[in-house]
Order: structure tokens, then C-alpha cells, then sequence
């Protein structure tokens, strides 16, 4: 049987490993990978819990609803990337220092 | 019961080395598609969790949508975004990467005190569902019953979340429109 710890050890991994490269990657794109790795880390948690909620499925219904807030939150940052990119002709997060006058 | 832990250990496995040589990798073009291989198999830790439906949309949203946007994303971006990457050469364990590696091990060891310290199997609400059979075996489907909630139970977040998905198409279109204009 798999227990509860072991999807909670699985999703801390991957969580750190978000985190690192959100905070270290010198590209915006890396950066947006490491933000949906942090989100996928919560939506393993959310369905490793819903396991025990069989008549209101709340954990699967709001891994749901986190996988779609993943998707619209993908669509506007990359909206923004591509803006940022025609702007600046780069999209590493540290050249970006002016503002727009 | 064994065959089940050793699948969990190699997908586990899997995802874990995956989205570390996504995160070690300076080749963004490579990072890209090995992020491909860590969703699939969290989509296979979702089917061991008893949530297919989950595993199922994200395959779909997130293979299918999420990672052809950001292949889009650096295809649209050009050579540029390449050549970010092609001056910082150097070893794998550099000084400049060491504080966001020493903040990302030390947050995964208070994590991992964190959920031992929970101890999460022995939780009374999660004992309270094993003994009143509250739990999801692996013959139920639950497909018709996330259905029904969806349409009952989690009505407004369900119609709330889909305003916001109207409200970041709209904005997304507006970002990306031709400047000028404006």
C-alpha cells in the first residue's frame, strides 16, 4: 500500500526542485517551468488527499480547478514574455531594469 | 500490493531525475522536453492515487496545451533566448548557483520535517474515513461522481473559475496585440 508520506516526500522533492528554479534560472521560460513544477508538487498533494474523501471528491475537484488555473496562468505570462521579448530583445529577468519612458 | 510500490518507486523516480536534469540543463530546448516526461509521470502518480480523471486532464491540458504554448513561447523568441544561456558555461555546482541551491535543500528539510512530523497516515480525519469506508478503493470510478459534484456541490468555484479562465483570454489577447494602437 502506498502511504500518505511517500506522496507528500514525492511532492516536497519536486516542490524544492520548482523553487530552485524559479529563484536560480536566468530565463523567463525556465522560470515558468519551475513555477508549474511547484504547482504540479500541490496537485500531487491535492490527490494524494482527495483518496480519502470519496463522497465529495473535494481534493480531485480542486486539483481540477488548480490544473486550470495553471493553463491561464501559462497563457498570460507567456503573453507577457513574448511583449517583454519584443521590448527588450532579451528575456532574462536581469537585463529587464527600465521602465517603459 | 508489491507491484504497486515498486511502480510508484519508478515513477517516482522518474519524475524527481526529470525535473532535476530540467533544472541542471542549460539547454532551454532540452529542459523543455524533459519537463514533458516529468508531467507524464506525474500523470502516472495521479492514476496511483486513485484519480484517473485527474491524470487523464492533466495529460491533456498540460501536454497537450501548457507545453505546446511554451515550445511556441521560445520558438517566437528566437536565438536570443539561446545565447542567455550559452554565455553562463561552466561547471554544474557553480558559485553563483549555490545560495538558490542552499535555499532549495534547506526548504526541503524543513519539508520533510514537516510532513513527518504530521504524520500524515495517522491524521483523525483520514482514520475517520478509512473506518467509515469514506475511502476510494481502486474497483469505484469516480467520474460520474466528480460530474455531479461539479454541478452541485462546487457550482460557484466551477463558475467562478471560469470567468477567470474569459478574464486571461481576454487579457492575454490584449497583451499580445500589436503596440500603437493603443
Amino acid at each position: 500500500m502506498i502511504t500518505l508520506t511517500d506522496f507528500l516526500i514525492v511532492s516536497a522533492a519536486l516542490f524544492c526542485i520548482g523553487l530552485y528554479m524559479t529563484v536560480s534560472k536566468r530565463n523567463a521560460i525556465q522560470i515558468l517551468i519551475g513555477i508549474e513544477l511547484i504547482l504540479n508538487a500541490a496537485i500531487l498533494n491535492l490527490v494524494a488527499f482527495g483518496k480519502y474523501d470519496k463522497v465529495n471528491n473535494s481534493g480531485q475537484i480542486f486539483a481540477l480547478f488548480a490544473i486550470v488555473l495553471a493553463a491561464a496562468t501559462t497563457a498570460v505570462a507567456l503573453a507577457i514574455i513574448l511583449n517583454v521579448y519584443r521590448r527588450y530583445k532579451t528575456i532574462d529577468p536581469n537585463d529587464i531594469t527600465k521602465l517603459r519612458d | 500490493m508489491t507491484l504497486l510500490r515498486v511502480l510508484f518507486y519508478f515513477l517516482s523516480f522518474i519524475a524527481i531525475v526529470s525535473a532535476l536534469y530540467a533544472a541542471s540543463s542549460k539547454n532551454l530546448v532540452r529542459s523543455i522536453f524533459v519537463f514533458f516526461v516529468t508531467l507524464f509521470s506525474l500523470a502516472g502518480l495521479y492514476v496511483l492515487a486513485l484519480a484517473d480523471f485527474v491524470a487523464v486532464t492533466q495529460v491533456v491540458i498540460y501536454v497537450g496545451g501548457i507545453l505546446v504554448l511554451i515550445l511556441f513561447a521560445f520558438m517566437l523568441s528566437g536565438k536570443e533566448t539561446l545565447n542567455v544561456l550559452q554565455k553562463q558555461e561552466g561547471k554544474f555546482l557553480s558559485m553563483k548557483k549555490l545560495p538558490a541551491i542552499l535555499l532549495a535543500v534547506l526548504f526541503f528539510v524543513v519539508l520533510i520535517n514537516v510532513v513527518f512530523k504530521a504524520n500524515a497516515d495517522n491524521l483523525p480525519w483520514v482514520r475517520d474515513a478509512i473506518s467509515l469506508k469514506n475511502e476510494i478503493t481502486p474497483k469505484d470510478i469516480m467520474i460520474d461522481n466528480i460530474g455531479v459534484n461539479l454541478m452541485t456541490r462546487y457550482l460557484l468555484p466551477f463558475e467562478a473559475i471560469s470567468i477567470l479562465l474569459l478574464v486571461a483570454l481576454v487579457g492575454a489577447a490584449h497583451l499580445s496585440r500589436k503596440e500603437g494602437k493603443a
